[in-house]
């Protein structure tokens, strides 16, 4: 990979950090889940865009009523049996779900993978008080072992090779060192077992709930999810208030498209539908349902011309063609949601800590590529990034120069207007510089196989002056 | 004022300015059924194809699941108690109720499939239908037994019959991960093997 040293912004300057081996697990696995997701959509119909708007438009009819869609929610899971909680933030929410499992006693707990529970930071939480909580997604389960980040929000451990798997593995004494991905894969199901069967409560996220029937609805392959929901006695599922979609007949719209642009397979090999606590008569499965539903800044998103950005089924899509997350991968981007859906959702969920994340959407070639081709749901990302670039712009000009010198001294420059002045006549003087001599080694190398122009600076301004007074 | 009310409140003020608010789109479901998945064939027909292509076995007698068992190596099983007669001759040996602390000492699960979808391969399993969750999950090699007439073509034909139970499966191929190095391994916390023994 060609490495161009640079002043950059942050993404850039991690892109500098990023190993060979990263670079090319990233961005092999991406091109291959884009061509896959292209691939099956144009195999199984005829116009996939089409059907794509239409479950944009669903979305964001839901937004737009959500109003009415929340409580109809509530009120249906309600009536299923479930017991419904609501979370203002992170902070509530952590504490509303330790709350649910101190009263029950629960101090063992199995999770499955959720995005949402990334958000809030969930499980050093539940360590710090006590309460072991396990991933048991294999790639989360990594993540955890390492006390590391997912780096994608589908595939959490595409920056890692199977010899650092295998070495993690070894690490946490499951197993002498063994990098074949079906041994690793055994090993993880026989640790899991145990964990499944002493646990207290499984923790999970929903993939959408449906306002009408009051069903979660979740997507896996590995199983994990039905064992959580198969051995413990507790459910508890997070979930932010944007997953609901008005009608059972709507997840046919969303799991045909989620699947096929997450994974580039035609159907998960568990796609769950609960509505409650286990059925009478049934020997395994939760004998409590609690839903915690989650604001955390998304209701203030809800208000402002970002709203479309909540239309997310955090897919992934994004993600896998963006040619900034190619070349990036998603520890660059600092935050829980990488890629060009981060890059929006990250400093806006960020909340008063927007000015931290601001440099984000500008890490991006405005290619249109994410909006335009790969989201099922059709959000406008790259009006989306290009409007963020611009609140950065209004709130936080001071700092959004900052840590990209050459940038940051043409801003300066270009804010002074008797500085800007004086750098246009001072500029005259490069007409009479032999540049080809120029020994430094950045101009050289562009001078070695460019001339540049005359020097005019001032005539634009000279020309509308004029053109002003006549 | 509680947190759901404040939650509601804030949301119902975030959508006030909103002068023209989006229209449930007018669409057909059969728009999103996939036409290579669902045509070619009956409905058992196209089951039995996109079955296999998601590495489920089918078998349509005792004979056939008997040969394919024994190649599995599978000797005890839990089964639903109402299998237990049609489940013999099998060189099985089986238990009706799963002990959860002999969890790996099941080769097999044997359950009563709700229905299938043709269109995906999947197996549809309800709570009801079926009396313990780990039965049809914690084993290596998972059988569903499966009405003919209980199979749908369609996904949409398969979510309008969701019904009222708690607990709905549509469980598809043997469980699978890519996770490392994007490789498929299958058989991860679930079963590694899929079979619907055919039934009328």
């Amino acid at each position: 990979m060609n490495k161009v040293p640079c002043f950059g912004q942050p993404v850039d300057k991690f892109v500098a950090t990023v190993s060979d081996e990263v670079y090319h697990s990233v961005h092999s696995a991406s091109a291959i889940k884009s061509d896959k997701r292209r691939e099956l959509l144009a195999r199984d119909f005829p116009d996939p865009r089409r059907l794509r708007e239409i479950a944009g438009q669903i979305k964001r009819h839901t937004l737009d009523s959500l109003d009415k869609y929340l409580p109809l929610a509530v009120a249906s899971l309600e009536r299923n049996g479930a017991k419904v909680h609501f979370a203002a933030d992170g902070d509530e929410a952590r504490r509303v779900i330790h709350q649910i499992l101190q009263e029950r006693g629960a101090r063992k707990i199995v999770k499955s993978k959720s995005m949402v529970t990334e958000e809030i930071h969930l499980n050093d939480y539940l360590a710090e008080r006590g309460i072991e909580a396990i991933e048991t997604d294999l790639g989360e389960f990594i993540v955890q072992i390492d006390g590391d980040q997912p780096s994608h929000i589908v595939t959490p451990i595409v920056h890692k090779n199977r010899r650092q798997i295998a070495e993690s593995f070894e690490r946490h004494g499951l197993g002498a060192y063994n990098d074949d991905p079906e041994t690793i894969t055994r090993r993880a199901r026989k640790f899991m077992r145990d964990k499944y069967l002493a646990a207290d409560a499984g923790i999970t996220g929903a993939n959408f709930v449906v306002a009408e029937t009051g069903r979660l609805v979740l997507v896996t392959n590995e199983g994990n999810s039905r064992f959580s929901l198969a051995a413990p006695r507790l459910h508890i599922a997070l979930v932010g208030i944007e997953k609901i979609v008005p009608a059972d007949r709507d997840l046919a719209v969303f799991l045909n498209l989620l699947v096929r642009s997450a994974t580039g397979q035609q159907f998960t090999a568990y796609t769950e539908f609960i509505t409650g606590p286990r059925a009478d008569g049934q020997r395994s499965g939760p004998s409590e349902t609690h839903v915690v539903f989650l604001d955390n800044g998304r209701s203030e998103i809800l208000a402002t011309e970002y709203r479309d950005i909540l239309r997310c089924i955090r897919c992934g899509a994004c993600l896998n063609i963006c040619p900034v997350y190619r070349q990036a991968s998603g520890h660059a981007y600092r935050s829980v949601y990488p890629g060009p859906i981060g890059a929006v959702l990250s400093p806006l969920l960020a909340g008063g800590d927007f000015a931290r994340l601001a440099d984000l959407p500008k890490a991006c070639s405005v290619c249109g590529a994410c909006g335009g081709d790969a989201c099922p749901v059709c959000i406008p990302l790259s009006d989306l990034l290009l409007r963020l670039r611009d609140k950065a712009k209004r709130e936080h000009a001071s700092l959004s120069a900052r840590g990209v010198p050459p940038m940051g001294g043409f801003a300066e420059l270009a804010a002074r207007p008797v500085l800007w002045r004086g750098a246009l006549s001072a500029g005259r003087a490069l007409n009479y510089f032999p540049l080809d001599l120029a020994p430094v080694p950045p101009l050289s190398r562009w001078t070695a196989a460019r001339t540049l122009p005359e020097f005019r600076g001032g005539e634009f301004r000279r020309w509308w002056k004029k053109r002003h007074h006549e | 004022m509680s947190t759901q009310e404040a939650i509601f409140e804030k949301v119902k003020r975030a959508l006030a300015m909103t002068r023209e608010r989006t229209a449930y789109p007018v669409y057909d479901s059969a728009d999103f059924v996939s036409k290579p998945h669902t045509t070619g064939g009956t409905v058992e027909e196209i089951f039995r194809k996109n079955f296999a292509a998601v590495k489920g076995v089918i078998v349509s007698d005792a004979e056939e699941l008997r040969a394919v068992l024994a190649g599995h190596g599978v000797k005890k099983g839990c089964c639903d108690a109402a299998l237990t007669v049609m489940l013999q001759g099998l060189g099985v040996e089986w238990e009706t109720s799963f002990d959860r602390a002999r969890l790996d000492e099941y080769d097999l699960g044997a359950t009563i499939a709700s229905g299938a979808i043709a269109e995906t391969g999947s197996l549809i399993l309800r709570d009801r239908a079926t009396p313990d969750r780990l039965a049809a999950l914690a084993p290596w090699v998972h059988v569903a037994v499966l009405r003919r007439a209980d199979i749908v073509l369609t996904l949409p034909e398969a979510l309008a019959r969701l019904g009222d139970d708690p607990y709905t499966l549509f469980v598809t191929g043997p469980s699978k991960t890519a996770d490392v190095e994007g490789i498929l391994i299958e058989g991860v916390h679930g079963p590694g093997v899929q079979i619907a023994w055919l039934v009328d």
